[in-house]
């Protein structure tokens, strides 16, 4: 791994709308400048996508960019990130989605000419090449419309490029479900890592040819998925919890290839990146309760620079379109915290405490998400010489802070979730430093039909 | 006999594989679902009286513990594992028609979506509650579903969606097998359906999880 040391040491500086390395857009949006900005996603209403309803999808994202911008102008809002996160067939056909990106950067513009409201498009087409099983990561004739959509869509005016990438899910999947540890980290540190090389590299060249901003992944197939899943009760949130921190060393290879943030607001790990890279991340909560539920509605702002609600559908509700009553919900809190940082640092300072200290306790995945303990675990993710050995680590240094949490009694977790917690480390005690052996160790346990080695260069 | 087919639901109930299965813990070195399922057979015990008595009693304990949050997923996945080995040793029975499951349960993700986690666990948990699966993947059409009834005439459909986008997909495959076989029972599941979507593309019933559908499924069969 590339990084060694922290950029942010001190939990005191891991602090929201404040990043070492901001990111300046075309618009004028400083991203970790010094505010924190809304990020509102949002998706259709229940329809079909085909050359039929063509016009209706196109009137909807025109809608939605313009319900948010005028909202947003009334607010008085510093600023704006519209995320489009494709469909399926806005991918297949990059034309389809290029001409929606046509629609809301031209409606940017407006406001921004008009009225001097700053936005900016960020791009997250999905990730293809998951359509043919097993996935072809490297080889699949899906990598094409998904980089025309991307160099396309840029060129239309996306200015931020994130994907939510999908290597190594093959393995994950069913990792998840059997709670098996060394599976997540052959996943998440062995393919996961190797798929972000091969995908971050082109992204990030694209993007520099046209001097747009590669901004970064999110381990939501990964991670997010066992946080759902955890809050189904179908498995432990020990076990969510350890999966969140293993996800880093993937997610990180986006800025290792040359990705400068701001991370993808589904993307929990954004704190640990936040800490280890300097780079500004996007990160949602209880605004984010419209796509799924979670136990860290407060904590996920703590260090946020955009602040998002995942992804909301263009449904009317009593007061107005959807994506434009959640755009004023962000904007309320991204408001409230840019007065603390207005106020200085002893207000951040405070703020920050009451979003930690209403959510740290209750759920070992909020505990690591606190700064004393992204700063303590992200020093464990970047010590060793190997991802893998990295990745244990860092879930190691997570299962003590959760011991400790438990044993001062300040969390309370049932037997059914403390009853893991030594299944879990005797697992991860078992992965080698070393990536070769870990790799030896694991391919006669994994099941080959589900993925294909050469595809992740193995 | 009876302790035999005792040992066999336990052995299930519990996630015991084989005999060589580390897992669970408290039944390390016993005999698994795999050895007892063969020495009931060898004892003479009827197939379908194994099925019935122990396997499927077993995996509706297992249904229940997870309906009350007293365990989680891997639990029951290994005891559909335990329940899946002593299938396979019934196999040659239900090929023969010495014993019938409760019918055949056809599940797949809708076309254009790729979403299968709440799938798969809908489709372990039918399985469980003594259903044949015939599970046809992520991204499914009518086409495919079509001929999977035709192969496997008076199956249950179950379809499942994730997104909204696709969700309407479902609306298509309905009509498709309506055409087809108007008698059909079709089931969908998913995030964003529910009730009244299900009235209106005409499919029998909505489940918002997997015990739903488990429960649907029997009151049908029965
Ligand atoms: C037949 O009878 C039945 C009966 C009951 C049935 C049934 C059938 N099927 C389900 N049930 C029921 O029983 C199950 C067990 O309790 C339940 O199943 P569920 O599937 O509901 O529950 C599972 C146990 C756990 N839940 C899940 O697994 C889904 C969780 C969320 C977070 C989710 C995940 C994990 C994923 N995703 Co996706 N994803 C989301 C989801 C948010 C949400 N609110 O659902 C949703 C659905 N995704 C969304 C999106 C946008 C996308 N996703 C995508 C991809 C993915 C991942 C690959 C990263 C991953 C899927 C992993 C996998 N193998 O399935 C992309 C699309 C891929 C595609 N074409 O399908 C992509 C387009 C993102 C992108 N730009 O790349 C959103 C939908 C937006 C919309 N328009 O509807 C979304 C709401 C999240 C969000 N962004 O807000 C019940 O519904």
């Amino acid at each position: 791994m590339k990084y060694k040391s922290l950029i942010i040491n001190n939990p005191e500086e891991l602090m929201f709308g404040i990043a070492p390395k901001p990111v300046k857009t075309r618009r004028g949006l400083e991203i970790g400048g010094g505010q924190v900005y809304a990020e509102l996603n949002f998706t259709l209403p229940v329809m079909s996508i085909n050359d039929n309803t063509l016009n209706q999808v196109y009137a909807h994202y025109r809608e939605i960019a313009e319900g948010a911008l005028e909202r947003a102008l009334h607010l008085n809002s510093k600023g704006v990130v519209l995320e489009f996160e494709t469909l399926l067939e806005m991918t297949k056909t990059p034309s389809i989605g290029v001409e929606i990106v046509k629609i809301m950067n031209g409606i940017c513009e407006d406001y921004y000419q008009k009225f001097g409201l700053k936005s900016e498009i960020r791009l997250t087409p999905n990730d293809l090449r998951e359509f043919e099983r097993p996935a072809k990561q490297r080889s699949s004739q899906f990598l094409e419309p998904l980089f025309e959509l991307f160099e396309q869509g840029m060129i239309a005016g996306g200015d931020l490029l994130s994907i939510e990438s999908t290597g190594g899910k093959e393995v994950s999947d069913e990792a998840l479900m059997m709670c098996d540890v060394k599976g997540m980290v052959f996943a998440l540190a062995v393919l996961g890592v190797r798929d972000m090389q091969f995908l971050w590299e082109k992204i990030v060249s694209v993007a520099n040819k046209h001097g747009k901003i590669a901004a970064g992944d999110s381990a939501c197939g990964f991670a997010n998925t066992a946080m759902v899943l955890a809050e189904k009760k179908y498995i432990p949130k020990v076990f969510a919890t350890i999966v969140r921190v293993i996800s880093v060393v993937r997610s990180i290879v986006a800025m290792e290839q040359g990705a400068v943030g701001p991370d993808k607001d589904c993307g929990y790990e954004g704190p640990f990146l936040k800490a280890i890279t300097g780079i500004p991340i996007s990160m949602e909560g209880k605004t984010a309760a419209c796509a799924h539920l979670s136990p860290l509605g407060n904590i996920a702002s703590a260090c946020a620079d955009l602040w998002s609600n995942e992804s909301v559908q263009n449904i009317k509700l009593l007061s107005g379109m959807a994506p434009t009553a959640y755009l004023e919900q962000l904007e309320y809190d991204a408001r409230l915290m840019n007065e603390a940082l207005r106020a200085g640092k002893m207000h951040c300072q405070v703020l920050q405490q009451l979003l930690v200290a209403s959510d740290v306790y209750t759920d070992p995945q909020a505990l690591i998400l606190s700064p004393e303990n992204v700063i303590r675990i992200s020093k464990e993710l970047v010590k060793g010489d190997s991802y893998v050995a990295n990745a244990r680590n860092g879930a190691l240094a997570a299962l003590d802070i959760i011991e400790e949490a438990l044993r001062s009694g300040r969390m309370k977790l049932p037997e059914l979730e403390t009853g893991y917690l030594p299944i879990l480390r005797d697992d991860l005690n078992t992965i080698p430093d070393n990536e070769s052996e870990f790799i030896a160790m694991m391919l006669p346990l994994i099941d080959q039909s589900k993925f294909i080695p050469a595809e992740y260069g193995l | 006999m009876e302790e035999l087919l005792e040992k066999l639901l336990e052995a299930v109930e519990f996630g015991k594989v084989d005999k060589k299965s580390p897992y669970p813990p408290q039944l390390r070195d016993m005999d698994g679902a795999h050895e007892l399922t063969i020495r009931a057979i060898e004892t003479g015990i009827k197939p379908q009286k194994i099925l019935e008595e122990a396997l499927i009693p077993a995996m509706e304990r297992v249904g229940k513990k997870f309906a009350e949050c007293k365990i989680f997923v891997p639990q029951m996945l290994m005891s559909a594992r335990a329940m899946g080995s002593s299938m396979f040793q019934l196999k040659p029975y239900f090929a023969s028609g010495a014993i019938k499951t409760k019918g055949t349960f056809i599940i797949g993700t809708v076309k254009g979506d790729l979403h299968d986690i709440g799938k798969n666990l809908v489709s372990m948990m039918v399985e469980g509650g003594g259903w044949s699966i015939v599970d046809l993947g992520v991204d499914v059409g009518a086409d495919k579903f079509v001929e999977a009834l035709k192969n496997n005439p008076g199956a249950v459909i179950g379809l499942s969606a994730l997104l909204t986008t696709t969700m309407v997909n479902m609306g298509e495959i309905v009509a498709n097998i309506r055409e087809q076989a108007p008698e059909t029972k079709i089931l969908i599941g998913g995030a964003p359906v529910n009730d009244d979507f299900c009235q209106k593309i005409g499919a029998d019933f909505y489940a918002p999880d997997p015990q739903k559908a488990v429960e649907y499924l029997n009151r049908i069969a029965s």
